[in-house]
């Protein structure tokens, strides 16, 4: 039985116009792995989380927690999962303790509140005010809530936005340890990072659609290469472009503009370079997805030699899932719209 | 390690715990609370003290008998003699310095000046001689003073004002006597001051209602607009909370504070002030719980849809604005116009007063004031209810 699944979930918030925040998403989450939604902000990652969690009415289609339906085994399903939503702010003027307490009580079974704090290293913070608190240690606490009654799923609603590298490392550490008790967890996250160190499997989400699921290797492989290489050229040295790459047969486009494409359009004109599996644009760059980088490297070298275009720039890189997005989606995770011609 | 449910971990014990502990540390909330209406006790209680008037401020003008007159003005130790020209006495006058201006004339005789009318007691004159009950004062031009005595008085003053009013006839009564009026009747002159018929004994219970009504509506609905606000209540819904929990214990933390801000006023009055409740403390104790359960239920109501502090704050307002005017806090409800009585007789703040000074003042038995109780608990019940039902977490 899976843990979560759902099936062509619709959610579309009234208003003029309609505003389309998921449209038709399937997922599935087994029991005992980490799954990220990973999207830019507004891909429909919270209210597809919200939706499941049984926060917000889905316009249509069917979701099943635990083997069990909302709107019938409400108070079931509380019992065994743990939320922390996006942004809440718990009481200035309680103490981290109290904050605790407060939530160990709404659970018929659970674990102790200083056993929660002494798990997210809260301990020494027990009777400090949440007011006084930082900002990483307010998200551990928040996380410290949702632990409150020993979930057998977890849902982390952008859990690490806003926190400095040390204290995401912190919470990391925390959620692969609850992980490591055979539980599952369920978040969202725009950064990819996250999803590829912390996920088993990662559904990429955009404009209300899942775009590609997968284990963070299965999508990388997907570019067909596990590196990438970036490169641009000076647009002065375009002279003879046109010419060569027309009577090459690649793609019809000029130098000057530092090489765009239209939308939808690789830039083809480099994949039949041995060892390069795609290309893409990537804020006016060409990206290409590579199996052996000392093959595709002086294969790439001369072809920009014949075109008679000077690089301006060249990195090689190991590829991420920021690579899928952007290969998938045309833009950055960040939200950054790519320029076209 | 798992760890089962216990009474440290009851849900109810552990809301109401919260919301006593987040009040009590807010410092502000806690002196708007109890430190308002002790304030606001005290000024008033200060400004309509029950107090013999002390001094009644008294412009002769001068002229030849202004000597004489003031002479015999001294004879009552309540007026404040100043002497002073026409046009100063009527600025004075106008600017509320003075209570009235006395202008001495030399003759008697009706109509005999300006604006002024000029009153004889013409049965004093002729009539016998009875034994005056208190020793006459010094007929005016006897004595020390000299000068011609005066045969008759212009006092101006102005009828709207009732010290005015009342410094005329003190005046009068002072000047007909030194000219030679015997009084005829014998008087006994008895102090009334029965407890619970002071103007702060009809204020306290206004004030009590007044301090529940706000108590309740802010104090809940204030509380659940922030909490949304906060996501806190998403935060909540998305625990097996029971929502009944929640909204009793947000409901139980009020009826909490409650106790002490209720004690507070009634104690503070009580030594301050002497005002003591006539009838029985427990018929008190529960109109205050039933006000506050009301008012605390209309609370949940204003809160149940609004979304940001602007909108429940303009809701209260809108809400506590007429009961503020119309429920008799400060004055009877009484004195606004028949046909409004009803409408304001249904408001729960003058329920509530109303029931609250019966009680405190007159020593009614809650079996009399059953509309009262019932009207208290249709409001809180029917608010609760809607409250409910429109209840927005999200």
């Amino acid at each position: 039985m899976p843990a979560i699944s759902c099936r062509n979930l619709v959610k579309t918030y009234d208003g003029r116009p309609p505003v389309e925040a998921v449209r038709g998403i399937d997922l599935e989450v087994r029991e005992g792995e980490c799954f990220g939604l990973l999207g830019p902000n507004g891909a429909g990652k919270t209210t597809t989380i919200e939706i499941i969690e049984g926060l917000l009415p889905a316009t249509s289609g069917d979701v099943e927690v635990l083997g069990r339906v909302w709107g019938r085994d409400d108070d079931d399903i509380r019992q065994r999962i743990g939320i922390s939503l996006q942004e809440t702010r718990l009481s200035e003027k309680l103490s981290s303790l109290e904050t605790v307490t407060l939530f160990r009580s709404f659970y018929r079974q659970g674990i102790a509140p200083e056993d929660a704090l002494r798990r997210l290293d809260l301990q020494e913070k027990s009777g400090a005010w949440v007011g006084k608190l930082s900002g990483g240690q307010r998200q551990r606490l928040a996380v410290a809530c949702a632990l409150m009654g020993d979930p057998e799923l977890l849902f982390l609603d952008e859990p690490t936005t806003g926190l400095d590298p040390q204290s995401r490392r912190q919470l990391w550490d925390i959620i692969r340890g609850f992980r490591e008790q055979r539980r599952t967890v369920l978040l969202t996250t725009h950064y990819m990072e996250e999803a590829e160190r912390l996920c088993d499997r990662v559904g990429i989400v955009d404009q209300g659609k899942m775009i590609a699921l997968g284990t963070p290797r299965e999508l990388i492989a997907s570019l067909g290469g596990e590196h990438v290489i970036e490169f641009s050229v000076d647009a002065s040295s375009s002279a003879g472009w046109h010419a060569q790459s027309e009577a090459m047969g690649v793609v019809s486009s000029d130098c000057s503009h530092a090489l765009p494409v239209g939308q939808g359009v690789p830039p083809d004109g480099f994949t039949n370079l041995p060892a390069v599996s795609s290309a893409w644009t990537e804020d006016g760059r060409i990206a290409l997805s590579v199996t052996e980088p000392h093959v595709a490297l002086p294969a790439l070298l001369s072809r920009l030699q014949v075109l008679r275009c000077d690089l301006t720039s060249l990195t090689t890189r190991h590829a991420s899932l920021e690579d899928v997005f952007v290969k998938l989606a045309g833009r950055h995770l960040d939200g950054e719209e790519r320029p076209h011609a | 390690m798992p760890e089962s449910n216990s009474g440290r971990y009851s849900p109810l014990r552990q809301l109401v715990l919260s919301r006593l502990r987040e009040f009590y540390r807010e410092p502000e909330a806690v002196f708007w609370v109890y430190g308002f209406p002790i304030l606001m006790v005290v000024t008033l209680g200060i400004a309509f003290r029950d107090q013999p008037v002390e001094q009644i401020h008294v412009d002769v003008v001068t002229g030849p008998q202004a000597e004489s007159t003031a002479f015999a003005l001294r004879a009552d130790k309540r007026f404040v003699i100043a002497t002073n020209d026409a046009d100063t006495c009527r600025r004075r006058l106008r600017t509320g310095k003075t209570a009235i201006v006395i202008s001495p004339r030399p003759e008697t005789g009706r109509g005999a000046g300006g604006e002024g009318q000029a009153t004889a007691d013409t049965q004093s004159e002729s009539s016998p001689q009875p034994t005056p009950p208190r020793p006459n004062p010094l007929p005016v031009g006897e004595g020390t003073a000299g000068g011609q005595p005066a045969a008759g008085f212009t006092y101006l003053f102005d009828p709207t004002r009732p010290d005015s009013l009342l410094a005329r006839n003190a005046v009068d009564d002072v000047l007909q006597r030194a000219v030679g009026r015997l009084d005829k009747a014998v008087v006994w002159d008895e102090k009334f001051s029965e407890p619970g018929g002071r103007y702060v004994d009809f204020l306290v219970p206004g004030l009590l209602g007044m301090s529940l009504m706000g108590g309740g509506l802010w104090g809940v609905g204030f509380v659940i607009v922030d909490m949304r606000l906060r996501k806190l209540l998403k935060r909540f819904l998305a625990t097996p909370m029971k929502k009944s929990h929640f909204l009793t214990g947000i409901m139980l933390s009020r009826l909490t504070f409650l106790i002490p801000e209720v004690l507070v006023l009634l104690i503070f009055s009580r030594v301050a002030f002497g005002v003591v409740i006539q009838g029985s403390f427990a018929a008190v104790l529960a109109l205050i719980l039933l006000g506050a359960g009301s008012f605390a239920g209309l609370g949940l109501l204003i809160a149940s849809r609004a979304k940001t502090i602007e909108a429940v704050s303009g809701l209260m307002n809108l809400i506590m604005l007429p009961m503020w005017i119309l429920s008799g806090i400060f004055f009877s409800s009484d004195r606004f116009p028949e046909a409004a009585q009803p409408l304001i007789k249904l408001l729960p703040l003058t329920m509530l007063i109303d029931a609250l000074r019966a009680v405190m003042q007159d020593g009614t038995s809650l079996a009399a004031m059953t509309t009262q109780l019932l009207g208290l608990a249709a409001w809180g019940s029917v608010s609760f209810v809607l409250a409910l039902k429109w209840f927005r977490w999200v």
